[in-house]
């Protein structure tokens, strides 16, 4: 048993290997996602374009917009002289929003009443233009505190002082970059399981091996564990670039997080084996592989939050393994979660893992071309 | 054609496809590119076409230079390549009209060209039909239709026949004759069986890349008269004395043949040569030289120096002699198959003795690669019982997988390791470990002349070596039991008789061997055989029988091709009337 699985192990190294083609698939592509991803993938916005429309032309207006152009966030790149002109900014996506200060707003100010300043955003994209409103607010907030605080106005009745844990500046990539360990893990061990088989398949020599004293069991052995062994290799190489290059910190276990990522690796295999056992060519392996990939990293929590999905799908991502490697993996980079802690996560990947590789090794014999 | 070189790049080597080729192709004829595979068949037809650009010589058709002006050529021919690109959703007719209008035919004309062609292909019926739901031989004459929607003057054909059962393979050549005696079309087609050589006017015969003879068939036949015999020896197997008679001097070649041993001598040698070899009671008969006879000859000459009589050591001999009462290793009771709706075998029965070398006969979907399958445990039967040496290997356990051998067809090896490696993977697949898997290799090394070639990329291999390997791996283990999936199909003759040469000594060791093939010439080597049609078994026995079956006056010497057609005529001819 032994020395077939060996023997299996062998030769699927060799065939990756020799391959140039496939030499380059499992270098070139993830280490070029990492870099687009990691710098590209952000929910921080910076520079976002505005255009002030200051009907007030007072010195308490223009102090607001310096607040504004002076933060890194907004970048004022016109100022408007009419209210048609708003619509026109927006239309043509030149500024993300506009600043509309009410003739009245020094005036106002001054008599100690709520002054009022309009802010128009670009609704076309949600996610910008809520977080457009967050920033603005801040900075509305902070001129208005300060204003109070020169003139003698009221104090606000409460002060907020938030404090975020784990994560002290709200840096989104300490969030995404962890999450694209996963996501990378996954694409590569999905690409070397579950294109073997069906590489096989193709070629004929998966009967050839089937005739052979070969048993399921060696077959998933001797398929997954060079999976196993180039995925744990990958995300290594995707960890130290996340810690060194991105200056993510990495305060967790290591045992941890790769007893977690080894049993992701085990069950994204044994769902490669599974599509590559249906399959029939490459091709079919790959289309199912993609049909898989999409939705597993949407229903993730990669980038949406599950607590946010229909009670349905939260129910469907459990059959997600992703969704609980990114639980460990984020923890592991900002957390120092204990053994016992990832328990839940590690069982649910275990048993998806037992679960796929059984169904594999039975659709080995059936799948008959 | 003249001095016309080819060559491609494949990694970092160059693989010379064509080396200073020069022929002439006349108007007004059939002519025949006749070659094993890989002997740069398609790359010539391509050059010819002006798909491909050679990388020295010329090629003129009709006096036009094809590389300076390739459009002008393409304008007076019509190219049909291997795999033709029918559209299988669409009907006949829409398929036709695909073609017409890519051809630019005036919608004037269609309706006349399209009743013609037809009419000469005999699909008139089948107009409306999915073209995915013709059969193999009908697809290929859908293929030619819309290659010939446009009157050509030169019709180039690339392996027209490949794939093709025996009964439209005759009809596709009597629609060739018809389009070059009839309305003097030119033909130049390609094939790689070398029976269909003798029915092409002018031949060209391509060697590893070169051209090493042309001209009439009848010329090479003519060279071989009075060289050709049958031989007969009733104390001996057929194996036996093909062995023996090989091993003489002045033998070109020895090959069985039904019951019997088919001997070519080399010129100038006599027939008494065989006295040599001290056969009792031997019978010899001349017979009319054939085309492969003339092929065997020009190749032997040409190899004669570099290869050396017989190679190396006879395989391994197992125990058990094959007699009358040898063990049925083999049992297949009621098999069924059925996918879906589809019957692809039906209620077939059959048995294969020990030592014995069984044929599955049949033309494409004939249900002969599913019955294989079945046989191997590849595949679940719907219904009947199968066994192999006792058991089911759909159900036995692993180790009952240890006792068979198995050869798939194309000769199905991990390509991107080298020999060695795949040697090494099969071995440990079979559980041989230690020094018994390092004797096993070097015996394989040696045995298969596979040591030069240890570190090659086996996907670089030529076809015959691929072969070699893919038995070699599939003998490793020394199986009881070998299954060979359509083992020498495109294989060059020289290759093929040496791939024969193993399997009769394994057979004459006691090794039970189960054989596919499409190539009616095979089944002459096997003891005893089972032509297959649409899932049935339309008659089973020895090859001697099955053509005793149909001899009749005015065809004495039927080939094993009679017989398969004589056979579904029977069996058409028997459904229609019920």
């Amino acid at each position: 048993m032994l020395t077939r699985v060996f023997a299996l192990i062998i030769k699927e190294f060799l065939a990756i290997l020799r391959d140039k083609k496939s030499r380059m698939v499992l270098i070139g592509p993830p280490l070029l996602q990492l870099i687009v991803f990691g710098y590209a993938a952000s929910f921080d916005l910076n520079h976002v374009p505005f255009a002030v429309y200051d009907q007030d032309r007072s010195i308490a207006s223009r102090e607001l917009v310096a607040d504004f152009a002076g933060s890194p966030t907004f970048q004022k790149i016109a100022t408007l002289h009419s209210a048609a002109q708003i619509r026109d900014m927006i239309d043509s996506r030149k500024v993300k929003m506009v600043l509309d200060i009410d003739p009245r707003y020094s005036r106002d100010l001054l008599s100690n009443k709520p002054a009022p300043v309009q802010i128009i955003v670009d609704g076309r994209n949600s996610n910008t233009a809520l977080l457009v409103l967050g920033y603005a607010n801040a900075i509305i907030f902070s001129a208005s505190t300060g204003w109070n605080a020169r003139h003698g106005g009221a104090a606000p009745l409460a002060r907020l002082v938030p404090r975020a844990l784990y994560n002290p500046n709200l840096d989104s990539h300490w969030f995404i970059i962890p999450g694209i360990v996963a996501l990378l893990t996954q694409v590569i061990t999905l690409l070397v399981v579950g294109l073997s088989v069906a590489r096989e398949r193709e070629a004929g020599t998966f009967d050839q091996v089937l005739v052979t004293p070969m048993r399921p069991l060696d077959i998933l052995l001797g398929k997954s564990i060079p999976g196993l062994i180039i995925g744990l290799a990958e995300g290594s190489v995707i960890i130290l670039a996340a810690v060194f290059w991105f200056g993510v910190p990495l305060i967790g276990g290591l045992l941890q997080l790769y007893a977690g990522l080894a049993l992701f690796i085990v069950s994204v295999a044994g769902i490669g084996l599974m599509i590559s056992s249906i399959a029939a060519t490459q091709q079919q392996a790959l289309l199912g592989a993609f049909l898989f990939m999409v939705p597993a990293i949407i229903l993730s929590g990669f980038a949406t939050p599950i607590a946010n999905m229909p009670v349905l799908v939260q129910d469907l991502t459990l059959l997600n393994p992703m969704r609980y490697a990114l639980v460990v993996i984020r923890r592991c980079f900002l957390d120092q979660p204990s053994f016992a802690s990832l328990i839940p996560q590690y069982t649910a990947m275990a048993l998806l893992a037992v679960i796929s590789m059984t169904v594999a090794g039975w659709l080995f014999r059936k799948r008959a071309v | 054609m003249a001095g016309v070189t080819r060559r491609f790049h494949s990694g970092d080597r160059i693989v010379t496809a064509l080396e200073d080729v020069s022929a002439d192709v006349r108007a007004g004829k059939v002519t025949g590119l006749v070659g094993p595979d890989g002997a740069g068949k398609t790359t010539l037809m391509r050059l010819i076409a002006g798909v491909l650009r050679a990388d020295a010589g010329s090629i003129h058709v009709f006096g036009i230079n094809v590389s300076a002006d390739p459009l002008s050529v393409q304008g007076m021919i019509s190219y049909m390549p291997q795999r033709f690109g029918l559209y299988e959703d669409l009907s006949v007719r829409e398929n036709l009209d695909l073609y017409a209008d890519l051809q630019a035919l005036p919608m004037s004309d269609r309706a006349g060209r399209y009743d013609e062609l037809l009419h000469m292909m005999g699909m008139a019926p089948f107009i409306d039909r999915l073209a995915g739901k013709l059969s193999g031989g009908m697809k290929q004459k859908l293929g030619l239709a819309c290659t010939l929607i446009r009157p050509p003057q030169l019709l180039l054909l690339d392996e027209p026949t490949v794939g093709v059962d025996p009964v439209s393979r005759r009809e596709l050549w009597g629609i060739v004759d018809h389009l070059v005696h009839e309305q003097g079309m030119s033909v130049f087609l390609s094939t790689a069986y070398l029976d269909e050589a003798a029915r092409c006017d002018e031949v060209l015969l391509l060697h590893e890349s070169r051209v090493i003879g042309s001209g009439p068939p009848a010329k090479f036949t003519r060279e071989m008269e009075g060289r050709s015999f049958v031989v007969r020896a009733p104390e001996h197997t057929k194996r036996e004395l093909q062995a023996a008679l090989e091993e003489l001097n002045g033998v070109t070649d020895a090959v069985v043949q039904g019951d019997a041993v088919r001997l070519v001598l080399d010129a100038g040698v006599k027939a008494d040569v065989v006295e040599a070899a001290r056969i009792p009671d031997v019978d010899i008969r001349p017979v009319p030289p054939r085309f492969e006879d003339g092929f065997i000859d020009l190749l032997k000459g040409k190899e004669r120096a570099a290869r050396t009589a017989s190679s190396g050591t006879p395989a391994p001999r197992l125990t058990g002699r094959t007699t009358d009462a040898a063990p049925v290793v083999i049992d297949v009771a009621h098999l069924t198959k059925r996918f879906g709706d589809f019957t692809a075998v039906d209620d077939i029965s059959f048995n294969v003795k020990r030592g014995e070398i069984f044929g599955l006969l049949g033309a494409n979907g004939a249900g002969k690669s599913t019955t294989f399958r079945m046989l191997c445990g590849l595949l679940p039967a719907t219904d009947g019982r199968l066994q192999v040496d006792g058991r089911d290997l759909r159900v036995a356990a692993a180790a009952a997988r240890g006792k068979l051998g198995y050869m798939a067809q194309k000769f199905s090896l991990y390509g991107d390791l080298t020999v060695a490696q795949n040697l090494r993977f099969f071995a440990a697949a079979y559980n041989l470990i230690g020094a018994r898997r390092t004797e096993r290799i070097e015996w394989a090394l040696g045995e298969f002349e596979l040591a030069p070639w240890r570190n090659a990329t086996s996907r670089d291999l030529p076809l015959g070596y691929k072969q070699r390997m893919a038995l070699a791996c599939a003998l490793m283990h020394e199986p009881d039991v070998l299954f060979l999936d359509e083992p020498t199909s495109g294989v060059d003759p020289l290759a093929r008789r040496e791939f024969w040469r193993r399997i009769n000594a394994l057979a004459e060791g006691g090794v039970t061997v189960l054989v596919t093939t499409h190539f009616m010439d095979e089944a002459e080597y096997c003891d005893r055989l089972i032509i297959m049609a649409q899932g049935k078994i339309l008659a089973e026995g020895t090859s001697e029988e099955l053509k005793r079956a149909i001899r009749t006056d005015a065809r004495p010497n039927p080939s094993m091709e009679d017989a398969f057609i004589a056979l579904i005529t029977a069996d058409e001819a028997g459904k229609a009337a019920a």
